[in-house]
């Protein structure tokens, strides 16, 4: 390298490493990593190629990708995963005053609020008796891989900050969401793909865009949302009329217009631009090829149920714009991205804020996600890549063991909001699946052994993926913040 | 002072406790005075201030100021005066158990030293003012006063032309290295008008400056663009990424915020008629209590409503008034005094010197601004067509109704008749009384009578009063043929009668009953008051006393807050200021860490630098400038020959001064995500320019606003010119924000943002190259090339097009590239007639083959993608 050339690299290495640069720590790696593999330095626009290029975790991990199934509106799991037949014994008794003395609800009028037993039908499964209701028969039939824990709790009781807990650790806006946090902390595997895509089916979520945002983390940490219909990312597509071959020669123009005013200016934000526009043409062949589900064979696509038909009863908040096939086909597409090496896969689904209508509404929901999800992890575990790959059902909270009788109503058909004890989870990744994790009291109220905080979850999710989370951290505003906040325990019994 | 020896009943207390920890080893009681300064102070910097002071505060708990030691820890109080037996303090001191006593490590307290705390705290535990060690006399530099020094001499005599540029060179040959030249004047005139306007320079703008050869042509053109009505949209917008401006409410439900306009371009206005930034500060954080507040003063406080609305259902409304007060609180904090002091709602600042007593004084001043909302005229415009307005219709309606009271004087025999008739229609009727429509199914409808009618006629004439009559006559004119079509007309003409141009503004009002008392919240929770920690209003220890301006009120208000944040012995909020400025002409501040004045964050590069302008930026400079003026202290910037250097990396302080700390040329910056959209509008000559009014709806790829809750949200794309509009009038909504301004950077508008990120990625590439908006510009940019007169050869036009988006000319290798795009393009258009159509669409133009006018398409596409286009050179 000539001197001329080392103090560039100088250059920009410095820009990259200030915090004021945006870029920070993670894109100096890339950057070393680069340097092995230069080839000439003559070319600005082979240099700098991402700053998502992979990065070195801090130890050795486990899992290199995650499909995070964020149930959002908050499912019951009174109906799906803890059958409590105090509960059923006390339906219709109102809770002792004591006990609802220092809490508040979202809806429920405390004084007239009585218990509400669940009528599902509950089997055991896997060699621990995991509990699953009669609404979810396929996910249970994966109850050896899967850890169920029965112990989050949270402060949370309304949908978008206990949203915000989840995906950012703490209920505050201006934060980086997990996949955030391991886009920046590992990079992407792909140089094709964003490292960090968002699938959602149902409504629109509570959170709306904040669930995905790279807060105070540069935008290139940010979801990129995957579409369900037309083009499979914003701007895909050449305006109409403009082949491929065209956009090719005009980036090849644009390119060496760019070098140009790249070797006047000495501004490595030159490369980076060029880099960014090699790497959008490349994406504009890559998805595509992706969602294109034309290479599935029949019984794949029939597992997952896309093409099904839809329930005979279809009713209730997720029943939008055939949720039932756009889940199922997100499931499938969750695959093929852990595949082509995206590094994190939100899949949301705001369907579960049963305040009045559980039984029905609650059964088709679980339908919808039932069969694609069972479909996903065994996929994923025939294609030998549930090992890598970090599977979690989440939620912002759970919903209560009373009835709603909001307004004064009498008969009570819904739960509220529940953050005092709720489950999620995991599956794949390093989990040590085939456990039960935590308990709660005998009517489901509060969490009564191996309370698990959010912070902790997000700790040991960290931790499967070779991440300190004391470690990954990223000063904003003279602080140093992390995604576990100021808490965080890694939970060894979860780990395989 | 010398304490008095403790207090029988203290001492009683003080034996009881003495027992309970340890019956055979009874404490002797301390017999000595007790002085906080001499005894106390010093025991509690050696034992407990390493982990309770000013570096640390473990468990929240900070012991070297009165306030937070009074306060106490996470756990409550730890000193409670009067009753060292009940001091948690004493308590830990004390503890026999290894695991608990404290301190944790060394030698634990003596005997003595116990017993010493003991008579201290029952002695009242007086701390006294003057004992104000600790962090309060704070070292570090932003909280020092400004300190103006003269612009150092350099070396080089030539090449300063203002003070800036003195304490720029100095430094830079300090370090043995050399300023930039001058920028090309194509490059300085694009640079202004982005900085200044955010637009682009028109070609005959460019060639006026060009050929200007007055000396101070340069000055000219500042002050001409500082005198252009966008200087204010330029400007605001960077004002309201910090009020966390938009135009709904945020969480979940997010529903629209239809008069948030009306302040955003307050601020416009505001910012082009160069309010002073004091009156500016003033009138945004307490117009309402100024004396005589205007309309506009009461509208100015919106700009601390622009907290988030959480209505999602189920939510406990106080949870998120306190929340937004903690907004108000750590806004201010960060906007005026460059403070990150949202750290201290729930523990005492771990790196500044903000407790978490001081954070809730902050907090006191908003706790009592309630949220409602006012009556403001809408635009100056629409407020000065109203008159008119109003007159035309008048003048509209009053000859129809002159008309109509005439012809109904004449109604008088027709009415009786139709009376008698009614009347009988009525008796028949009777046997089934009349129900609310009175109507039989087949009389005619003349005599179908409503119920109000069928009152006044059962009422003897002459006894019917002057309302009743008029019911009549009203009743009967609608329907006889002289009149009932001028009633019809004069109807449709009140449908049409201009509104009021008035709107209901949300804005902040100080509350005059019931006021809330404030305590500290433990850990921030709002359901956590701490009873012993009530706070009243006030500022910040490490700064000037901020006093009451009425002092028989004794408690100050949000009016005292803003004073005291622009009040003269102030010197944070003038350099914060000063900085923000300077990082948008700069790309960077004087103080990198523009969000951060505290201890973590950077220091200034040139601190000299920053107090001169500072001290010139409030009119405590001597060259005579107005004070808190912003568009000076820009002129200042600008005019600098600092400002003016070239952009180009050199080798050598690439080598030196690889981050240009120094300043030894200028920044390349790329433009805000608002300019990327506003500059593609320009050159194609779609923009409109506009300024202000509501927000509008441009092009919204379908799919997006339906990722917001429960897809409740319409885009209802606007017409008329108005989706051509500048991007920072792209209605906001923050659960769905426009993905042409989020992915280059817009902030989202849920917390104050004193930085935007720059990033560069291929999200911004596929918009630029692929977006509908992008790709109609680039249709309308061809268009308009093709349609440029007096230009017949294809190298003239790209020679032009080109200058229209990048001020400069290009060289000849540029223009052989771009001519060998044009000419590939256009062959393979002419073997492709219908894509050519395709790409054409509705920006044919007239005399234009489709292979010339396809290929223009894409020529123009690629130049509004050139990295220089949306850099600021």
């Amino acid at each position: 390298m000539s001197p001329y050339e080392s103090a560039i690299e100088n250059s920009r290495r410095e820009f990259l490493t200030t915090s004021a640069s945006g870029l920070g720590m993670a894109a100096l790696v890339a950057l070393l990593q680069a340097d092995e593999k230069r080839a000439s330095a003559a070319d600005p626009s082979i240099e700098l190629t991402s700053v998502l290029a992979e990065k070195a975790p801090h130890f050795a991990p486990k899992a290199k990708n995650c499909i995070f199934l964020l149930q959002a509106g908050a499912p019951s799991q009174l109906d799906l995963f803890e059958p409590k037949p105090k509960l059923n014994e006390l339906h219709g008794q109102p809770l002792p005053t004591e006990m609802l003395d220092k809490v508040r609800f979202a809806f429920i009028k405390k004084e007239s609020a009585v218990l509400m037993g669940s009528p599902r039908k509950w089997s055991k499964h896997g060699e621990c008796g995991m509990d699953f209701s009669d609404f979810l028969p396929n996910i249970a039939t994966c109850a050896e891989d899967i850890l169920m824990v029965r112990s989050m709790h949270s402060e949370q009781f309304n949908h978008h900050p206990g949203q915000l807990l989840l995906s950012c650790g703490r209920a505050t806006f201006g934060l980086p969401t997990i996949g955030s946090w391991l886009t920046y902390g590992l990079g992407s595997e792909s140089q094709n793909l964003p490292g960090y895509v968002v699938l959602t089916s149902g409504r629109g979520s509570s959170g709306g865009a904040s669930l995905w945002s790279s807060g105070f983390l540069p935008s290139h940490y940010a979801g990129v949302v995957f579409r369900s219909e037309g083009e499979p990312v914003l701007n895909l597509t050449n305006p109409d009329g403009l082949p491929d071959e065209l956009q090719r020669r005009g980036l090849d123009t644009l390119k060496a217009l760019n070098e140009s005013h790249f070797r006047e200016m000495q501004d490595p934000e030159i490369a980076s631009r060029i880099a960014s526009y090699e790497l959008a043409f490349r994406m504009q062949s890559a998805a595509p090829e992706l969602i294109d589900l034309a290479g599935e064979s029949a019984s794949t696509l029939e597992q997952y149920g896309v093409g099904r038909p839809q329930h005979p009863q279809a009713t209730g908040r997720g029943n939008v714009a055939d949720a039932h096939l756009s889940f199922a086909r997100n499931c499938l597409l969750a695959r093929r991205m852990v595949e082509r090496g995206v590094r994190f896969i939100n899949v949301i689904y705001e369907a579960w804020d049963q305040h009045s209508d559980l039984e029905q509404d609650l059964r088709y929901n679980s339908w919808v996600v039932d069969q694609p999800i069972a479909a996903l992890l065994k996929d994923l575990k025939q294609r030998g890549l549930l090992d890598s790959t970090l599977v979690v059902w989440g939620a912002e909270f759970g919903r209560t063991p009373l009835g709603e009788n909001r307004n004064g109503r009498q008969a009570n058909t819904g739960r509220d909001h529940h953050p005092f004890a709720f489950n999620l989870w995991m599956a794949g990744g390093g989990i040590r699946g085939g456990q039960v994790y935590g308990e709660t009291d005998e009517i489901g109220w509060s969490v009564t052994r191996d309370p698990v905080p959010m912070n902790d979850f997000h700790a040991t999710m960290l931790h499967l993926f070779g991440l300190d989370h004391l470690k990954l951290t990223h000063r904003d505003q003279g602080r140093d913040f992390r995604l576990t906040d100021v808490a965080g325990n890694v939970i060894q019994r979860w780990l395989a | 002072m010398k304490q008095p020896l403790i207090s029988t009943l203290a001492l009683s207390a003080l034996l009881i406790a003495s027992l309970a920890w340890s019956a055979d080893d009874p404490r002797p009681i301390a017999q000595t005075e007790v002085d906080f300064a001499q005894d106390i102070q010093p025991l509690l910097r050696l034992h407990c201030w390493s982990c309770h002071g000013f570096e640390q505060q473990e468990s929240g708990l900070r012991l070297d100021l009165r306030d937070s030691a009074m306060l106490g820890g996470d756990s409550g109080k730890v000193i409670r005066p009067g009753d060292s037996a009940g001091s948690r303090l004493i308590e830990l001191v004390s503890a026999l158990d290894p695991d608990e006593v404290m301190p944790p490590e060394g030698q634990p307290l003596s005997h003595e030293q116990i017993d010493m705390l003991r008579a201290w705290i029952d002695g009242g535990a007086k701390w006294p003012e003057s004992s104000t060690q600790g962090s309060r006399l704070n070292s570090h530099w932003a909280y020092q006063p400004l300190h103006r020094s003269a612009p150092p001499e350099t070396n080089n005599q030539s090449w300063a032309i203002n003070g800036i540029d003195h304490f720029i060179l100095a430094k830079l040959e300090e370090r043995g290295l050399q300023p930039s030249p001058e920028a090309e004047r194509t490059t300085l005139i694009r640079r202004l008008s982005l900085d200044l306007l955010g637009l682009l320079p028109s070609i005959a703008e460019i060639e006026e400056f060009l050929n200007d050869s007055r000396p101070d042509a340069y000055e000219l053109l500042v002050d001409r663009l500082l005198d252009s009505p966008h200087f204010g949209e330029r400007w605001g917008r960077h004002w309201l990424d910090m009020a966390r401006y938009a135009d709904s409410d945020g969480y979940e439900k997010d529903n629209p915020r239809p008069d948030a306009y009306r302040w955003r371009d307050w601020v416009i206005e505001a910012i082009n008629s160069d309010m002073p930034f004091d009156q500016f500060t003033i009138e945004q954080l307490a117009g309402d209590l100024l004396p005589n507040a205007t309309d506009m003063q009461k509208l100015a406080t919106a700009f601390h409503r622009q907290t988030l609305t959480n209505t999602e259902g189920g939510t406990d409304q106080e949870q998120f008034r306190v929340e937004a007060c903690f907004d108000r609180t750590e806004t201010t904090g960060a906007v005026w005094l460059g403070l990150t002091v949202g750290c201290a709602r729930c523990h005492s600042h771990k790196y500044d010197a903000i407790t978490q007593r001081e954070y809730y004084h902050l907090f006191a001043f908003f706790n009592n601004g309630d949220e409602a909302t006012h009556t403001v005229p809408k635009s100056l415009a629409e407020v000065k067509a109203y008159p008119e307005l109003k007159a035309a219709h008048h003048a509209q309606v009053e000859p129809l109704k002159a008309e109509l009271l005439e012809r109904q004087s004449r109604l008088g025999p027709a009415l009786l008749a139709w009376e008698e008739k009614a009347k009988q229609t009525l008796e028949k009727s009777s046997v089934n009384p009349p129900t609310k429509e009175s109507v039989q199914p087949d009389t005619e409808p003349e005599l179908k009578i409503p119920e109000n009618i069928a009152k006044v006629l059962a009422i003897a004439a002459e006894e019917r009063d002057e309302s009743q009559r008029k019911e009549l006559l009203d009743h009967f004119s609608r329907m006889d043929k002289s009149t009932s079509k001028l009633i019809q007309q004069l109807d449709d003409l009140m449908k049409k009668e201009p509104a009021k141009p008035e709107l209901q503004a949300r804005v902040i009002v100080q509350r005059k009953q019931d006021q809330r008392q404030t305590f500290v919240l433990r850990r921030g929770e709002f359901l956590e008051p701490m009873a012993e920690a009530e706070v009243v209003p006030a500022g910040f220890a490490t700064l000037p006393p901020l006093t009451p301006r009425q002092p028989q009120a004794a408690i100050a208000d949000r009016l005292d807050l803003a004073q005291w944040l622009v009040s003269p012995g102030n010197p944070l909020t003038p350099r914060v200021a000063v900085n923000h400025v300077w990082r948008h002409l700069f790309g960077t501040g004087i103080v990198k860490t523009a969000n951060d004045f505290g201890v973590r964050g950077d220091p200034p590069t040139h601190p000299e630098l920053l107090d001169w302008l500072a001290s010139e930026f409030i009119g405590a400079g001597d060259t005579g400038n107005q004070a808190w003026s912003r568009k000076e202290l820009i002129k200042r910037i600008v005019m600098s020959a600092t400002y003016r250097q070239s952009s180009r990396h050199s080798e050598t302080s690439l080598a030196s001064d690889p981050q240009n700390q120094l300043l030894g040329r200028q920044n390349r910056l790329r433009v805000e995500a608002e300019i990327v959209g506003d500059i593609s509008l320009q050159v194609s000559g779609l923009l409109v320019h506009k300024i202000g009014g509501p927000s509008v709806f441009p092009t919204l790829p379908p799919g997006v606003a339906e990722l917001s809750y429960a897809g409740n949200f319409k885009w209802n794309e606007s017409k008329g010119g108005d989706q051509y509009r500048r991007g920072m009038y792209t209605f906001f909504k923050r659960t769905s924000p426009h993905p042409n301004l989020i992915t280059f950077d817009c902030p989202d508008a849920n917390l104050t943002c004193i930085e935007r990120n720059k990033s560069n990625t291929p999200l911004q590439a596929l918009i630029g190259l692929n977006n509908a908006s992008f790709a109609e510009a680039s249709r309308a940019f061809a268009r308009r090339v093709l349609t440029l007169p007096d230009i017949e050869d294809e190298a003239s036009r790209l020679e032009v097009a080109f200058q229209m988006c990048l001020a400069r000319k290009p060289s000849e290798n540029e223009l052989r590239e771009l001519t060998g795009l044009w000419q590939a393009t256009r062959e393979w258009y002419a073997d492709h007639p219908q894509e050519a159509e395709k790409l054409i669409g509705a920006f044919a133009v007239e005399g234009a083959t489709a292979e010339d006018n396809a290929a223009w398409i894409a020529t123009a596409r690629i130049l509004i993608n050139l990295d220089e286009f949306i850099t600021r050179e």
